[in-house]
């Protein structure tokens, strides 16, 4: 089977010497210091050519940051190292719209995760974030057609400064919680999405990240606005190399669902297993608007990550489909967080976790139904699969119910892989690898089933490559 | 060059207490052996140890398999060899279809035989469909099933149609077909029946253990074998099963001294 493995690895376009790490030469057209202060800050917003509010916006989300106490919940941060990060890195001078135009060394890199081929044929826009800036951003023209704007942040900020201003930091305050408050006062990247109303987005946006500068933290900041009646999915893909020190990556994702919108966020990452993924996603969803999450989280050292959909009119929805895969030496502390906040809401959680060697998974949920949010519905459901006795897996359901009108719902089940199911595979002439894999795979499939068609078959690969060496 | 599979004095325990106690019996590629025996005879656990299963200890004897003595092999290289063992109660895969596993398992077991494949070690894509849905309308089973999640959610007449389709595209020398539950539903037996009967040829050896005689009116074995206490006590043709269903197993326990078992089906 060494055969197959190796081509499994080269049609993800992950070398064999993946697991080691791999990291392109690029050169930085500039670098910050290491460690966040008022003078880094005031040099990215220099060098960025930032508007005097954003700078203002920033400065104040850092003074809020350095008041916050280290958190103490979910994971084991007592190894991040605030000033050992860098917090602005650029590597290249302009975003790119030109394949032609992105540098080889990029290219290269891109090559190596197997990004453009699947892209460049049929995607939308594709916004990859290289360190701390996009390099390269293909606008379809169709999407200038129908007045959809799809920019990385930064740019946005200087092209749609009323839009921008007007939603920015307004889902997740600055002051919202510790990690927020830093991506506030560091961001760069991400993306801007906007969608007018009525106007449904046929195919996938998509962008893709990943870190490439040691040390350095990753800070992307992402801003949809899904207007009355219109519809959007957005995608993003995490991959990155591994380092030997401890890396970051804080990202902030806005979403705000009109009346009768409806936004799909996908997200596959694959971080290394030194990064920290401390995210804060959140969408506020208004009349008949619905908001699903389809979240898959594997590698990183700990991950905390809890997509939330605030339900503010009646009709709204709120869908969070989540997976983790913890492995060794990871803690996946995943989950979702709704909070019907209006009448005849609607929200279903449905979180997956699988744990092997020594890793460790949570599942954090959070339903809130607030007084007088009559004839609201809640589904949760938390499948856990242990694969070996070294594994961890724990559920920490909070569900907060200030109305009696209310049909709340909450399942939970923790599975061992059966030695019965184990033997019928194998009978069947599959080796123990290939049937932990198979029960794996059928395991996540309500998720895999969701993703656009690539990412689904990247996703297979990557559950893959994760078993790999998993039995004796 | 026919393949047997050739058992010598096998002893099996489950969890300590000894359930196979001294087994011989020799099924050769082309034959039809009948394994009958009531609750608590062994059954099961014969077919389960021949398989491979890992809480199914062996405790001495011999299983000789294409001239491999294959007791060290794991179930999958059992299975590469070509020795198949249709389930009673076959194991749901949530998440899996059929047509995904099978694909899977056909590649693993033709991997051995030089057969060509695509990069990933799969048999080609076009090629699988095609015979998946030769053998399925042979065996009269619906498209649809393809795409079903193994065994979730099948009825006990489905889970049976799954196995025998397996068991017509893994194309094993041997196959050992464990239908020793009384409870089987006579819609299930007819399914396995009438299918089996189908694949039945030179190249396939079969050895169907049951306690219900009506499965062997679809697939008439040469060879009958009466399995009592862990051993087989009496062999012959045909004429023994009608004995048994004329008179039971107790004119045989009787004979041999053997007093009737009191614990369950293991």
């Amino acid at each position: 089977m060494a055969k197959s493995e190796t081509n499994t690895m080269e049609e993800i376009g992950i070398s064999n010497d993946y697991q080691y790490g791999f990291h392109d030469d690029v050169k930085p057209t500039f670098k910050s210091r290491k460690g966040l202060d008022e003078e880094v800050i005031n040099q990215m917003c220099d060098i960025k050519g930032e508007p005097d509010w954003m700078r203002e916006y920033r400065l104040n989300a850092y003074k809020i940051f350095k008041q916050k106490p280290m958190t103490k919940w979910g994971g084991d941060l007592s190894q991040l190292d605030f000033d050992d990060i860098y917090y602005y890195v650029k590597a290249s001078d302009r975003s790119e719209r030109s394949w032609d135009d992105v540098p080889d060394d990029i290219k290269k890199t891109f090559d190596r995760l197997g990004i453009p081929e699947a892209e460049r044929k049929f995607l939308a826009g594709v916004g990859a974030q290289y360190d701390s800036e996009v390099v390269y951003h293909n606008i379809v023209e169709e999407l200038d057609k129908i007045g959809v704007v799809f920019l990385d942040t930064d740019t946005a900020v200087k092209e749609y400064p009323d839009l921008v201003k007007k939603y920015f930091g307004t889902i997740i305050p600055s002051a919202d919680n510790q990690f927020a408050a830093l991506n506030s006062a560091a961001w760069s990247g991400g993306s801007f999405v906007y969608v007018p109303p009525g106007v449904k987005v046929e195919y996938p946006l998509q962008a893709y990240f990943r870190i490439n500068s040691e040390n350095m933290g990753q800070f992307e900041r992402t801003l949809i606005i899904a207007d009355e009646g219109s519809q959007v999915h957005y995608v993003e893909g995490c991959t990155a190399p591994t380092y030997s020190s401890e890396s970051l990556h804080s990202a902030v994702v806005e979403i705000v669902c009109m009346k009768g919108s409806r936004v799909r966020y996908t997200t596959i990452q694959n971080w290394a297993n030194n990064v920290y993924n401390l995210v804060t996603k959140r969408a506020f969803a208004y009349e008949d608007a619905q908001m699903e999450w389809v979240d898959g989280n594997l590698g990183s050292k700990l991950t905390m990550k809890y997509p939330s959909v605030y339900m503010m009119e009646p009709g709204a929805r709120g869908d969070i489909l989540s997976i983790a895969f913890a492995s060794k030496g990871q803690h996946q502390d995943a989950g979702a967080k709704v909070y019907h906040c209006a009448p005849h809401t609607t929200s279903q959680i449905t979180s997956k976790s699988i744990s092997k060697d020594g890793g460790r998974s949570s599942y954090r949920g959070w339903v809130d139904v607030a007084k007088g949010a009559k004839g609201c519905k809640s589904h949760v459901v938390c499948d856990a699969l242990i694969l070996d006795k070294d594994s961890r897996s724990d559920t920490y359901p909070v569900i907060e119910i200030g109305e009696n009108d209310t049909n709340i719902e909450h399942e939970a089940r923790v599975s061992k892989i059966g030695e019965e199911q184990l033997f019928y595979l194998m009978s069947r002439g599959l080796s123990e690898e290939e049937a932990s894999t198979m029960i794996v795979n059928g395991f996540i499939e309500p998720l895999v089933k969701e993703l656009p068609m690539e990412y689904a078959v990247e996703m297979n690969r990557l559950i893959q490559l994760q078993m790999e060496g998993s039995v004796g | 060059m026919s393949i047997d599979l050739a058992i010598k004095d096998l002893h099996i325990s489950v969890q300590g207490k000894p359930i196979i106690k001294g087994l011989n019996l020799t099924v050769k590629q082309g034959e039809i052996h009948a394994l009958m025996g009531p609750n608590g005879s062994g059954k099961s656990t014969l077919a389960k140890g021949l398989m491979g299963h890992p809480l199914y200890d062996i405790d001495s004897g011999k299983v000789v398999f294409s001239g491999v003595d294959i007791l060290e092999l794991e179930a999958n290289e059992r299975a590469r060899l070509g020795l198949f063992l249709a389930f009673q109660y076959p194991t749901a895969i949530p998440g899996v279809s059929l047509a995904n596993f099978l694909r899977l398992a056909v590649s693993a077991v033709r991997a051995k035989n030089g057969n060509e494949s695509d990069k990933d070690g799969l048999i080609p894509m076009r090629e699988f469909r095609r015979e998946l849905r030769e053998k399925m309308q042979q065996l009269g089973v619906d498209d649809s099933f393809a795409r079903r999640y193994l065994n979730d959610g099948f009825s006990g007449g489905e889970m049976k149609r799954a196995e025998i389709l397996q068991l017509a595209m893994l194309e094993p020398k041997i196959a050992i077909l464990d239908e020793t539950d009384s409870g089987l539903d006579i819609d299930a037996v007819r399914i396995v029946g009438e299918s089996v009967s189908q694949l039945i040829g030179p190249d396939l050896g079969v050895l169907i253990i049951t306690h219900y005689p009506r499965l062997l009116d679809y697939i008439r074995p040469q060879f009958v074998h009466v399995l009592l206490d862990g051993r087989i006590v009496e062999s012959g043709g045909w004429e023994l099963t009608q004995l048994l269903e004329a008179e039971g197993y107790d004119p045989i326990r009787e004979k041999h001294g053997i007093k009737e078992e009191q614990n369950g089906e293991i």
